[in-house]
């Protein structure tokens, strides 16, 4: 069967099965950020938006994105650099393997929390799995960027990280 | 993750019983769960285009569609404020955003899993099922008996002014529960139930007697009974089960207090 659907910004066809997921569709459309890790729901690395909401890949039918809009980081290249240079900057990208699902989660948070504290940030990004890091520079690079200047992301100037 | 020959996105709750009826088939909320078989199934029936993924609110009850995400149900101001919070409190460990915004309310009502809690939470609720064929039944009963083929609709919740509580102690943030406790108060009754014992969750309904608080709950956890698994033993979880349940019924007291 052909879904079609917009990926970040674009519209595409793709030809799927019945049990396709949509991390299968996404690499396949050469969106390699979105990675394949536990396959049980349970790390995070597969997060992509589906219509403005982030959703596990690894866990969505293909079939019922149908119509809809999906944003992987290739689409956020801006926000996700941006934050990028928080994470390095604070030692929270090691083997980055994990980066690209935190900062599509973190970006997320961004437009539907406000003003998180930092236990509101913890239980927003629960579900986004780190083996090297211990959390702690991730989460101090999610504060910092979120103590950057307020604003609209989509038309804020983008600010770096300061020494 | 499980292949399939056919996916059908479901016109209309007819349509969607009709393929449901053929054991091959399968219903699918958010496939969080269904994901981890591998079998081979028939169709895939996808309730997602029905309407059926909302909180709607009005002077007697909520009523939470099938496809109602965790997320929602976590979120839904009407909700938590008049329960307490206790939405919120059963949603917000299940593992991550991004998963409490696929899994869905019907998905984890229909499994009737044992580390469910929602359906714990929901035990303690003057809480009932619509299901497409069967009607409205209460929940406990639905709990107990599931529904067979049958397609749960919606979850109606309420709004008997009952207030209530809700707790579970977990080995690692975000994994499944060792124990779910959840108490309610009503016209001098307390509605205790327990999940996670691993077995499914149960209700036990206990009058409010003078006793002391401790006695009253270790009376209500020793209604239910307990297993091993690899998270936690029967005897463990029984006197967590003990101690939470006291803890709820103390902060119910102070509440009223």
């Amino acid at each position: 069967m052909e879904i079609g659907f917009v990926l970040n910004g674009r519209k595409v066809t793709a030809e799927i099965t019945a049990s396709t997921v949509l991390l299968d569709v996404v690499r396949d459309k050469g969106c390699y950020s979105v990675k394949r890790g536990c396959e049980t729901s349970g790390c995070g690395l597969c997060t992509v938006w589906l219509d403005g909401t982030p959703v596990l890949s690894c866990s969505t039918l293909a079939a019922r994105v149908e119509g809809r809009e999906v944003t992987t980081l290739e689409g956020l290249s801006k926000e996700a650099e941006e934050f990028g240079l928080f994470l390095a900057r604070e030692g929270g990208e090691q083997c980055g393997f994990c980066s690209p699902g935190l900062i599509m989660n973190v970006l997320a948070m961004e437009r539907e929390l406000d003003h998180p504290d930092l236990d509101a940030i913890k239980e927003y990004l629960a579900g986004n799995l780190c083996r090297c890091t211990g959390y702690a520079s991730q989460l101090r690079a999610v504060e910092k960027y979120l103590a950057r200047g307020c604003g609209n992301p989509d038309t804020r100037e983008s600010v770096q990280p300061q020494e | 993750m499980f292949r399939a020959k056919d996916y059908r996105r479901a016109e209309s709750l007819e349509e969607a019983y009709t393929l449901n009826q053929k054991r091959s088939n399968v219903l699918v909320g958010g496939m969080m769960w269904l994901k981890m078989g591998n079998g081979q199934k028939g169709t895939v029936i996808d309730l997602s285009g029905l309407g059926l993924d909302g909180i709607e609110e009005d002077g007697e009850q909520f009523s939470i569609g099938c496809m109602c995400s965790l997320r929602k149900l976590e979120t839904h101001e009407g909700l938590n404020t008049y329960f307490g919070g206790i939405f919120r409190e059963c949603t917000r460990h299940i593992v991550g955003t991004q998963f409490r915004n696929g899994a869905t309310v019907g998905g984890s009502m229909a499994g009737r899993f044992g580390f469910s809690d929602i359906l714990t939470c929901l035990l303690v609720t003057d809480a009932y099922v619509e299901l497409y064929k069967g009607g409205t039944v209460p929940l406990a009963r639905f709990a107990r008996e599931g529904c067979g083929r049958d397609i749960l609709v919606r979850v109606l919740v309420k709004k008997d002014k009952r207030r209530a509580a809700y707790v579970t102690q977990r080995n690692s943030q975000t994994d499944f529960p060792v124990i779910a406790c959840g108490v309610a108060k009503k016209d001098g009754n307390y509605y205790v139930s327990v999940g996670a014992r691993p077995s499914r969750a149960d209700l036990v309904v206990r009058p409010v007697t003078g006793e002391p608080l401790a006695d009253q709950a270790r009376a209500a956890a020793d209604s239910f009974t307990y297993g091993d698994n690899m998270r936690a033993g029967g005897e463990y979880r029984k006197h967590l089960a003990q101690v939470y349940i006291r803890r709820l019924m103390e902060q119910l007291e102070q509440e009223e207090r």
